[in-house]
């Protein structure tokens, strides 16, 4: 173990601070990239990157799915070593090889999904790979003294003791910059770090990123959000294809002009769409009762009414009882009580088969989670564009699948909802998350249901394939069809439904329409603020058990 | 049951636990790293017979370990190629050298020593014997205190108190050092100590090898301590209860100990049990011995609840984004 000679000084405070300020007088920049190419095989990632960061700013990169935005950013942070260009740190060029020299020159990394090991304390975790010498006690406590001043000077308090896995996930971030902090990090690159924090946790994020700014850290935040982009960043630069197509002040541009940078056309953000023609009640549901696997009661009695030609959303902090309610009326959890009447008449949908004859009764069901619900990844597109409906009888007789006719199918569904790469024979796994959802929600539409139950449909896909989710469910509206749509993005369900219900732990609270409700109204009823009861429930006690 | 029964018992369970005890700690370390080993039996083998060819050889107990631990350190480094390096299957590594491991030793000691696949007969120098520990013998005279010392912790050959030194060491390695939180690490997600820098390659290598370090002792046990001499399949299945030891123990040093002893103990009773009669009806002498296999099987199946052991164990790292 070689490792005790490189990080035996005190990470923290190792003495680059002097080298630093020398070099800041040549350059107001922290971090300048100048034509970084790289290449995967035929894929050209990067192409010509120019980028300079200023420093003590938070700067803001946004691009779709496989512009090429992560790339960059693991050159930067020495996962991969550029084909071409240069990188200077503070003004000075560096060739950074591994993440420990991007660390040692003071880049901090805080991953999507983090690189935390969940049976470890927080203490533990930070130390891990810039222990002081081979006995622990000794590095233990100078981190916790570490701690402790990190979190004082920026608001980021931690129990150092906690183990990761009983910690909520806003926390398990915070201990992943104290990590970064803790090695001396003083650029700070941020990858899609709200994907997975509740909008209060994001908020907190984003105070703490902007302390950091203040004590003059430089942050690099990647994100697809355009209003986390004008919320917190200073300036904010747009890749497209691999290549940067521009870098702007934030204050001087908009979410449009971002949206049509990223996606090289014009796009929508408000769905357009006529007012609604709700007609005869398709789904009804009556006082449904659901638990979860653990035998806790997530759904507390629900009833309501989906009519044909609207969409109702229900609107909630996750954890709510939506998912089990989706799973529930999509028949793939048993009931524990109550009524779904499609049409009128009550569907049974008990059983491991309840599924597939709620699909058959002219209910189909886009679950939360595409990947792990919605396909099997492993299998070709085709495969999957046939999946639940694979004893259709189009699709062949008795046992024998006629592949030829499910191809066909497939291709057809391929232009019809303009799935990229157009090749029905590709692995799912090497489709984009828009792609995926649109494989899913095509199959489902398919069969042309009285009912169509949505979960996240947008759930990581890109700004211009939303745009097109959304039309397809309008379309789906308009053509007398009932949709049930739950989403944790308020956004979404403010924009596509014609009457949101908000859901807190595991009842409806209120109903509202959203032409009119403003969003405050809504965050009330969604942390269980209602007027009929002014009491303030714990929003935490109901998330705090989600599986 | 007066004490010199229950001490003799209590003393059989402490040397036939040791074997357990060393493999089933030389296994804690590869799993923690994330390295499933179902090879301790191979290596634990071939352990036995080099030990116990080398001894008989070289005329030495000294160059019989030593040989033990080269082969078994040997074996260990190519099962951590097979899993490591060539990202093969953790569990099919293992199995080729358990199979390697049966073949090779019955066949090179056919034809070596030509005793049937026995290796020589090994004399009083050339395997450990016990030893005695100081005022042992002085102190047998008082009751209870003089006679457990002399009885049960005295009187143990070398390997013996290796082992059971192995476990405190072993639980400071794990809880109190750097290369402990790196292992402990490791088997849990190696992405995040790929991302702090440390070579997940590397440490996984050095578990495995102290892997095969402790079962290069436990094969020794066998042939030059606890026999004089190695016989064909000597170690009889204790590699897979060591592993079904390390899992009822959750992969932790102190618990892993307990399980072995109370393993050793049933081994123990079994043999004591051998030939008597209980409530008057003659225990045919297979049920006996089949006792702590039974009780292997029952304890995983029916107590320990869900083991939930090191989160990447079993998985080869591949540096991927």
């Amino acid at each position: 173990m070689t490792s005790t000679t490189q990080t035996g000084d005190t990470p923290a405070q190792r003495p680059r601070k002097a080298a630093a300020s020398s070099a800041a007088a040549a350059s107001e920049f922290a971090i300048e990239l100048e034509k970084i190419n790289k290449r995967f095989g035929p894929v050209h990632a990067n192409r010509d990157i120019d980028l300079n960061v200023r420093r003590g700013s938070v700067h803001g990169i946004v691009g779709e799915n496989g512009a090429g935005k992560s790339t960059l950013m693991s050159i930067l942070y020495g996962f991969y070593t550029a084909d071409s260009g240069e990188i200077r740190v503070d003004g000075v060029p560096h060739r950074i090889t591994d993440s420990r020299h991007a660390l040692a020159l003071g880049i901090g990394m805080v991953h999507q999904h983090f690189m935390l090991v969940d049976n470890f304390s927080i203490l533990e975790n930070v130390i891990l790979g810039v222990e002081d010498n081979a006995l622990l006690g000794p590095s233990l406590e100078r981190a916790r003294k570490e701690l402790e001043r990190l979190a004082h000077e920026y608001n980021l308090e931690v129990d150092p003791d906690a183990i990761i896995e009983d910690v909520s996930v806003g926390t398990q971030q915070r201990v992943e910059i104290l990590k970064a902090l803790y090695r001396g990090a003083d650029v700070l690159i941020l990858d899609e770090p709200t994907g997975v924090l509740t909008p209060s946790e994001a908020d907190d994020l984003f105070r703490v990123l902007r302390v950091l700014r203040d004590e003059g850290k430089t942050i690099i935040l990647i994100t697809h959000k355009l209003r986390e982009i004008m919320a917190i960043t200073d300036y904010v630069s747009v890749m497209r294809q691999g290549a940067m197509v521009a870098t702007l002040e934030t204050r001087n541009t908009d979410p449009e002009e971002l949206a049509e940078l990223m996606v090289g056309r014009r796009v929508l953000l408000r769905v357009e769409k006529g007012p609604a023609h709700p007609g005869e009640v398709f789904l009804a549901v009556d006082n449904l009762v659901v638990k979860d696997d653990l035998g806790v009661t997530r759904v507390k009695g629900v009833s309501f009414a989906v009519r044909g030609g609207e969409i109702v959303g229900i609107a909630g902090v996750a954890g709510n009882g939506q998912t089990e309610l989706l799973e529930s009326v999509s028949g793939m959890r048993d009931q524990a009580g109550g009524t779904v009447r499609l049409k009128g008449t009550p569907l049974s949908l008990e059983g491991d088969d309840g599924a597939h004859r709620a699909r058959k009764s002219g209910l189909a069901h886009v679950p939360e989670d595409r990947q792990r619900m919605g396909l099997v990844v492993a299998f070709e597109e085709w495969e999957n564009a046939i999946l639940g409906y694979e004893d259709d009888p189009a699709y062949g007789k008795g046992m024998i699948l006629d592949i030829k006719a499910a191809r066909e199918a497939a291709r057809r569904r391929i232009a019809e909802f303009d799935i990229r790469p157009a090749n029905e024979r590709l692995k799912t796994a090497s489709f984009s998350g828009g792609n995926q959802q649109k494989i899913v929600l095509a199959r489902e539409m398919e069969r042309n249901p009285d009912v169509l139950i949505v979960g996240q449909p947008t759930r990581g896909v890109d700004i211009g394939a939303i745009e097109f989710i959304h039309n397809q469910i309008i379309k789906m509206r308009d053509a007398g069809k009932a949709i049930l749509l739950v989403s944790v993005e308020l956004d979404e369900i403010r924009s596509l439904a014609d009457r949101i219900l908000v859901m807190f732990d595991g009842q409806i609270v209120g109903e509202a329409d959203p032409a009119t409700a403003t969003e405050g109204e809504l965050g009330l009823m969604m942390a269980g603020v209602t007027d009929r009861k002014a009491t303030v429930a714990s929003p935490v006690a109901a998330t705090g058990a989600a599986s | 049951m007066d004490l010199a029964l229950v001490l003799s018992t209590l003393d059989a369970t402490i040397r036939l636990s040791t074997p357990l005890l060393l493999a089933s700690l030389a296994g804690l370390y590869s799993e923690r790293s994330g390295v499933f080993d179902i090879g301790l039996e191979g290596k634990m083998l071939m352990a036995a017979f080099a030990a116990g060819a080398a001894a008989a050889v070289f005329d030495s107990v000294w160059i019989g370990l030593f040989a033990g631990i080269m082969v078994s350190l040997a074996t260990a480094g190519l099962q951590g190629a097979a899993a490591i390096t060539l990202k093969g299957n953790q569990l099919i590594a293992g199995v080729a050298i358990n199979m390697l491991a049966a073949g090779l030793t019955t066949f090179l000691g056919i034809q070596w020593f030509a005793q049937g696949g026995r290796t020589p007969q090994l004399a009083a120098g050339e395997r450990f014997t016990e030893i005695t520990l100081p005022f042992a013998d002085e102190l047998q005279g008082i009751p209870v205190i003089g006679q457990i010392y002399h009885d049960l912790i005295s009187g143990h050959n070398l390997l013996v108190y290796i082992a059971f030194l192995a476990v405190p060491i072993t639980w400071f390695v794990l809880y109190r050092t750097r290369f402990g939180l790196r292992l402990r690490a490791v088997g849990e997600n190696p992405k995040a100590v790929d991302t702090a820098g440390i070579s997940v390659i590397r440490l996984r290598y050095q578990a495995v090898l102290i892997t095969g370090l402790l079962c290069g002792f436990a094969g020794a046990f066998f042939s030059i301590a606890q026999g004089s001499g190695f016989g064909n399949n000597m170690t009889a299945g204790k590699g897979f209860i060591a592993l079904a030891a390390l899992i009822f123990a959750k992969w932790k040093p102190v618990p892993v100990m307990l399980t072995c002893l109370l393993f050793g103990f049933l081994d123990a009773l079994q043999i004591r049990l051998q030939g008597q009669s209980i409530l008057g009806v003659q225990i045919p002498v297979q049920a006996i011995q089949a006792l702590p296999y039974v009780l292997t099987v029952v304890l995983l199946a029916g107590f320990i609840g869900k083991a939930v052991g090191p989160k990447a164990g079993g998985v080869p790292y591949t540096k991927e984004r």
